[in-house]
């Protein structure tokens, strides 16, 4: 079965813009998302910004009914029917329905359940108060909770799947709804994922020490990928939803197409071969690439644009080095490459959702976002691809083919290449 | 508190539970609650803590199993304060 695959609908909740128009003129602008968090000092966290979106919780009321949003408290599952409603909205779908759409799935990631929810079980567990609990605790503190509220909202009757793969999440959900579609078994898929990063979640990479410390006392400025001083990642949280649909499917329906997703591929090292539970094993890592390119049908000449996943740590030069390995394009010859990163930080799961939005939005309007904060690029990566490649001001250039890629924890790596959709 | 002071405060705990709010202004004795307002099964756990929480009192398992209607709700609350 040949099918091809499109992107008619995105909707974002990002710490540097809510929504499609305020997302995008972020991303031209370089709008940097990261803020001071007075409660990450007072917790005596070393790191002490984050990317927070600037959420209307109340506004929620407009996306689900006053019953689902009385008890509602989970904030991941909050941007994650936001964004997935938005999402569908922008597709021009209908939201009401009083049938199922089997022909419509879901594949919504997240990398933790509620853990608000969870502290309020067991503190009241603990105080011998599990009576009080209710009937809304388990809906916010399973894994599945934002992908049940999600396609309970719109009915969604095709295969629910609710996926979870560290910072590969997001990446890894639409690269399995394409899948799903690509090969017959659904005609429409939602994906995307969601992500809140809360003190409990934060606060074991701050212990981790692999966060941002020491731009505290500048936050728009701790988020540094490909720098020098690059000193750790910042914490993010956010969400990004697409509908993607058979081609055929959506021409029949009038459907604005956004872009094509020409293939993908995901895979782990195995925690082998220089890959642990952190690092990724290069070899795994440059397969995902390659194999992503063969599975497109493209040459890595045609790629103009690297979507990286790039994090602000010790990894991106190890990074750069394969993707030149992998696409055998180094120097001037190298794509140009940009960090999502600089501007929102490191939203976990949400990332690849996050940042694929982001590179489809380059293609519909033809330009490549900037790196912020790289005003001291690593000489050990423009060693190895120009400095050119390394965008700091919004360059207006026609982009074609972008690839994206996220590696994870569990050493886990998913890669995708979305082009311009052209009959 | 009498019965209509009791089924007063009582749409105010079923509000948050139901869509239909024409159907709740209406409320009387005999309104089921899964079956004329909607309130999805599960929703009655929360009801019920609720309940215990608004009046001051404690719902035991078996009096709650009997909460299914207005009337009833208003037979145990009325019950439980009285034990108070």
């Amino acid at each position: 079965m040949n099918r091809r695959v499109v992107v008619t609908g995105m909707g974002v909740v990002s710490p540097n813009g809510i929504g499609i128009p305020q997302f995008l003129d972020a991303l031209k602008q370089g709008t940097s998302g990261i803020k001071f968090m007075p409660l990450y000092e007072e917790l005596k966290f070393s790191c002490q910004v984050a990317g927070m979106p600037a959420f209307d919780w109340e506004g929620l009321r407009n996306y689900i009914s006053e019953v689902s949003f009385h008890g509602l408290k989970a904030r991941g599952v909050g941007y994650g029917i936001h964004a997935a409603l938005d999402a569908w909205k922008d597709a021009g779908l209908e939201v009401e329905t009083e049938d199922t759409r089997w022909d419509t799935g879901c594949v919504f990631g997240n990398s933790i359940a509620d853990t608000e929810a969870m502290k309020n079980v067991i503190t009241r567990v603990d105080n011998k108060e599990v009576k009080k609990l209710g009937s809304r605790v388990v809906e916010q503190a399973m894994n599945s909770g934002v992908t049940s509220y999600i396609s309970g909202r719109l009915g969604l009757g095709n295969k629910v799947i609710t996926n979870s793969a560290a910072c590969a999440t997001g990446t890894q959900a639409i690269l399995m709804g394409y899948e799903y579609i690509k090969h017959g078994y659904a005609d429409r898929m939602l994906v995307g994922s969601t992500e809140y990063v809360d003190t409990y979640v934060f606060g074991a990479f701050d212990s981790m020490r692999v966060l941002s410390r020491k731009f505290n006392d500048e936050p728009e400025k701790a988020s540094r990928p490909l720098s020098i001083t690059a000193g750790g990642f910042v914490p993010g949280s956010g969400a990004a939803a697409f509908v993607i649909e058979d081609l055929e499917f959506a021409l029949a329906r009038g459907a604005k197409i956004y872009a094509e997703i020409l293939g993908g591929s995901t895979n782990s090292g195995g925690q082998r071969g220089g890959g642990s539970m952190t690092a990724p094993n290069p070899t795994g890592v440059m397969k995902s690439v390659t194999d992503a390119v063969k599975a497109a049908g493209i040459s890595p000449e045609q790629i103009d644009l690297i979507s990286g996943h790039l994090t602000a740590t010790l990894a991106d030069r190890l990074e750069i080095q394969n993707w030149c390995a992998a696409l055998n394009r180094s120097g001037s010859d190298f794509p140009m490459v940009n960090s999502l990163k600089s501007m929102i930080g490191h939203s976990l799961s949400a990332a690849g959702s996050i940042e694929s939005v982001a590179a489809i939005l380059q293609i519909v309007h033809g330009f490549v976002h900037p790196n912020v904060n790289l005003d001291d690029p690593n000489p050990e990566i423009t060693n190895i691809i120009d400095i050119n490649c390394l965008p700091t001001s919004m360059v207006k250039k026609e982009v074609n083919i972008v690839a994206k890629a996220n590696f994870g924890f569990g050493d886990v790596n998913t890669c995708l290449l979305f082009s311009k959709y052209s009959n | 508190m009498t019965r209509q002071e009791i089924l007063d405060e009582l749409k105010k705990v079923l509000s948050p539970y139901t869509v239909d709010k024409e159907k709740l202004a209406q409320i009387d004795e005999n309104t089921d609650l899964i079956k004329d307002l909607k309130i999805n099964s599960a929703n009655l756990v929360d009801i019920i803590i609720d309940a215990e929480s608004k009046y001051d009192i404690e719902i035991d398992y078996d009096s709650a199993d009997r909460m299914t209607n207005v009337g009833s709700c208003i037979d145990v609350i009325s019950e439980k304060m009285g034990q108070a």
